[in-house]
Parts: structure tokens; C-alpha cells; sequence
């Protein structure tokens, strides 16, 4: 058994680690940098150390400086949380070269699905539906425009290293694809250093629904259901939910058993997340897998009654999972919401300090929390600052709930989402399910800037 | 003329453009970075860019002003 884990990572997540190491009795060492001086999670674990430097290099990506606390500290595990080096292959390869537990799947697989067309190739020959497409980068504009005729209007232009919806537009024609092709692909050079520009069929009004599963190293595979992500911004997770409200049994079960088929035969171990779009008809189709926790993990820990991060420690233990299929539960029904230091209209970031702060407290409401009422929220790291997830009986339950705990949550001195969040879950249409990934553009008024 | 306002707080990621360059209607000036997330911020109106008045690298406020657009 991992008797001590460092935690590269900050925020909540780091936290949130931190918590279940100490429910199983595992010491825990906290690496943070000049920024995060003051942050919650530092004070939580029963060691830190200064990584030197604010921006990320410097500290939370600064891989040399966190090998070297692992062993002065004597640690036997790394947990790397989300973002930062969780995807990062070679920094899974050097905790390995180290001595070191890297708490997450292997190296090689990683860096397979890490790279967006290989994952395309692996998880289609894995028996996994994608969205039809093509899987090399674009020549020209007018190769373009052959290949989106044999695909068939609409489709979607997308950068190969695009982020956060930089250089990917919707076209339905032959006109709009000429217009939009150039102009994407100069943002993507601008933006990511590389032009490379793809198309895939455009679903139309599609669901953001992803399948957790949890895998040991004895070839063991489970999901734990789905968790839909649809309610977005900046083609970011604003609302995340378990169970779909969309899926019937059949559609989830079938989703759930081409996941594990695709984990199995990667030889995928620990926790992970294979992300679906899925279409007014219940078709789904393959997006891409993360081979870490997600940021939104809480929601089906409330409907499971399942610990996620004990789990991951549990199998990068070389612990064989101690429960099948038939005895996941899947009671009730989560919600959870990001709270973003942006403004609520804009959604651009909003950095700064908080003055005050009053969480709501009830039945069934659990935070996630970043931050204290005088913490300085700063421009180096993501705006998320902290989640709520809130759960009930039934989703109107959950619903109910929520929305009085939104209306309790106060925060003063920086800009949040807060009234956004409330918009969106007061919303008629939130409460029909009515959730495809164009809610907020469609039912939330926004300000054009 | 118009000033070239930043929409958020955060550092001069990249600057897109050169003072004395004539610019259309919706060109990307600056770039801002912040909490991970880079905000082109473009001119509202074709113009020459008057002055630049910030560097690469520098952290603005929110309303700042970025360049003259004439």
C-alpha cells in the first residue's frame, strides 16, 4: 500500500486529493508556487513546499523541481490531479524512471490518446463510433471543400491544436467554408503555432455525454455511468450532471459496454473518461478520452457512493478492483456547477481579490473549494475557484436544491458567474433537459462585446 | 479617434500589429492572457494605429488602454 503521495497540483483538486489520503491514513506533500502561497490546499497537507515562481512553468509544470521534493520527501506516489502534467506522458515516464507511482494509466497509453488523430485510429479499430470525418490535416481550401462534399453539409472546421473553440466554425455550404477556411486557419498559426486545419460532420444539436470507468492492472473494467456536460461556454463544462436526463437505459448501457470493450483492449488502467457527442437520436459518437480524474468526478461519486480518488490509489496500488458491474449503484440524481472568476456576461476572466465569502450549507450540498474569503484570486491559473455540487432524490430535487444554494452563495470583491449559474439552472428549459451544447447561446441573453 | 480598450485584466500576450499600420474593422491588435484563456481584442473601426501603449509581457486592468487607433 502508497503510504505518502505528493500532489502536483493546486486548487481544489489538490484539496480534494488531499482529503481522501488522509481518510485512508496516507501522509501527503503539497508542492505550490509563489502565487499559491496562501492557498487552502497548502495548509491541508501535512508537508509543502515552495515551487519557486508563479506562471505555470516555473511551478506546476516545472517537472525537474517536483521530482526533486518526490525524493527528498520520500514520497512512493504522485497524484497529478487534472490540467497540467496529468496528460503528460513524459512526466509519467520519468515518475516511473524515478522510482515513482505515477497515479494514472501508463505512459504509452497516455501519449496514444493524447494525440487526437492516433486516438481516432485506436478507439474506431476498438469498435467505438466516430463522427465521420478525415483524420489527416487539410491541404488548401478547395481540398477542404472536395472533402466536405463526400462528407455532406453541415461540417465542422476544426485546428488540429485548437483549444478552447480557437479556429473551429460550422459551415453549411461551399460559400461559408471558403470564407470561414482562411481565416481559421491564420488564428490557429496565431494562436497555437500551427495551422493544421481538419473537418468532421457537423452533429446537429448534439449532447456533451462522457462514461467514467475504472480499470485495474489484472485487465478488470467497470463504468460508472455517464455524466452529461452539455451546458457549456467557450465550449467549456459550465453544468455537469449524472445521470443524463437524455439517456434511456438501453442508450447508457450500450455506451457503458463500448466503453469498457475500448479501455479493455487499450490496456487502459485507472480512472478515465471517454467523451461522446450524442445527437437527437441517440446515436453517440467518440470525441476524445482523458486518462485522468475530471474536474467534474464529484457528481458520480454522489450517485455511486463511490470515493474516485481511493479508487485511483487503490489500483495504482496494484489493488484488483473489489466490485463488479452489477453492483454500482447509481442512486438519485447530481448536479455540479463551476464557479468561474469571470464576468458573468462576457465570460471574460476576472482576477482579483475577495473580500468575503458565505458558502450555503443544507442537505446534500458539497463544496469544492480553492479559496478562502481573502484570497487573491490571480491571473496566473484557471478561473475556476470552486465547485458546487449539490444532489437530491430525483433531479427536480437536485434542482430545488441547487438553485437555493446559488441564491446563498455569496462572494465579494471579484466578478463571478454566479448569476449566470442561477440563470441557467432557474431556466424552463434546464429543468426540461432541454440540454444540448447551444444552451446558453440559445436561452441565456449574453452581452455582445 | 478611438482607444483600443482591454476587456479584462491580465498580460500582453502578443501584439499583432505595428504602429503606423493601417488596420480593418474587426483586425486583431493585442492578444491578452489570462487564467489560461488568450482574448484577442480588435479594432472597432478601420484606422491607423497611432501608438502602442503597451508592451509584450505587461499586465493591464480591466479598461485600460491599449493603443490609438486614428
Amino acid at each position: 500500500m502508497i503510504g505518502k503521495i505528493l500532489i502536483a497540483n493546486r486548487g481544489e483538486i489538490a484539496s480534494r486529493i488531499i482529503r481522501t489520503c488522509k481518510k485512508m491514513g496516507i501522509s501527503t506533500v503539497a508542492v505550490h508556487s509563489e502565487a499559491d502561497a496562501d492557498a487552502p490546499f497548502v495548509g491541508l497537507a501535512d508537508e509543502s513546499y515552495s515551487l519557486g515562481g508563479s506562471r505555470v512553468q516555473e511551478s506546476y509544470l516545472n517537472v525537474e523541481k517536483i521530482l526533486e521534493i518526490a525524493k527528498d520527501t520520500g514520497v512512493e506516489a504522485i497524484h497529478p490531479g487534472y490540467g497540467f502534467l496529468s496528460e503528460n506522458a513524459d512526466f509519467a515516464r520519468s515518475c516511473e524512471e524515478a522510482g515513482l507511482i505515477f497515479i494514472g494509466p501508463k505512459p504509452e497509453v497516455i501519449q496514444q490518446m493524447g494525440n487526437k488523430v492516433e486516438a481516432r485510429k485506436k478507439m474506431e479499430q476498438a469498435g467505438l463510433p466516430l463522427v465521420p470525418g478525415f483524420s489527416r490535416p487539410l491541404i488548401d481550401a478547395a481540398e477542404a471543400a472536395a472533402v466536405a462534399e463526400k462528407i455532406g453539409y453541415p461540417v465542422m472546421l476544426k485546428a488540429a491544436a485548437g483549444g478552447g473553440g480557437i479556429g473551429m466554425q460550422a459551415v453549411s455550404n461551399e460559400d461559408e467554408l471558403s470564407k470561414a477556411f482562411e481565416g481559421n486557419q491564420k488564428r490557429a498559426q496565431l494562436f497555437f503555432g500551427n495551422g493544421d486545419m481538419f473537418i468532421e460532420k457537423l452533429i446537429e444539436k448534439p449532447r456533451h455525454i462522457e462514461i467514467q470507468v475504472l480499470a485495474d492492472t489484472f485487465g478488470n473494467a467497470v463504468y460508472l455511468w455517464e455524466r452529461e456536460c452539455s451546458v457549456q461556454r467557450r465550449h467549456q463544462k459550465v453544468v455537469e450532471e449524472a445521470p443524463s436526463s437524455f439517456l434511456d437505459e438501453e442508450t447508457r448501457n450500450k455506451m457503458g459496454f463500448a466503453a469498457v470493450k475500448a479501455v479493455k483492449s487499450i490496456g487502459y488502467s485507472n480512472a478515465g473518461t471517454l467523451e461522446f457527442l450524442v445527437d437527437g437520436d441517440k446515436n453517440f459518437y467518440f470525441l476524445e478520452m482523458n486518462t485522468r480524474l475530471q474536474v467534474e468526478h464529484p457528481v458520480t461519486e454522489e450517485i455511486t457512493g463511490l470515493d474516485l480518488v481511493e479508487q485511483q490509489i487503490n489500483i495504482a496500488s496494484g489493488k484488483k478492483l473489489d466490485f463488479t458491474q452489477a453492483e454500482i449503484k447509481k442512486d438519485g440524481h447530481s448536479i455540479e456547477v463551476r464557479i468561474y472568476a469571470e464576468d458573468p456576461k462576457t465570460f471574460y476572466p476576472a482576477p482579483g481579490t475577495i473580500t468575503s465569502l458565505n458558502l450555503p450549507s443544507g442537505n446534500g450540498v458539497r463544496h469544492e473549494l480553492a479559496v478562502h474569503g481573502t484570497s487573491v484570486v490571480s491571473h496566473f491559473y484557471d478561473p475556476m475557484i470552486a465547485k458546487l455540487v449539490v444532489s437530491g432524490e430525483s433531479r427536480a430535487k437536485a434542482i430545488e436544491r441547487l438553485t437555493e444554494a446559488l441564491d446563498n452563495y455569496k462572494i465579494e470583491g471579484i466578478k463571478t458567474n454566479l448569476p449566470l449559474l442561477l440563470e441557467i439552472i432557474s431556466h424552463q428549459a434546464f429543468s426540461k433537459g432541454d440540454t444540448t451544447t447551444d444552451f446558453i447561446d440559445k436561452y441565456i441573453k449574453k452581452m455582445k462585446v | 479617434m478611438a482607444e483600443l480598450k482591454a476587456s479584462m485584466a491580465g498580460s500582453v500576450w502578443k501584439i499583432v500589429a505595428n504602429e503606423g499600420q493601417s488596420v480593418t474593422d474587426g483586425q486583431d491588435i493585442v492578444i491578452l492572457e489570462s487564467m489560461k484563456m488568450e482574448i484577442p481584442i480588435a479594432a472597432e473601426g478601420a484606422g491607423t494605429i497611432k501608438e502602442l501603449k503597451v508592451n509584450e509581457g505587461d499586465f493591464v486592468n480591466e479598461g485600460d488602454v491599449l493603443a490609438i487607433i486614428e
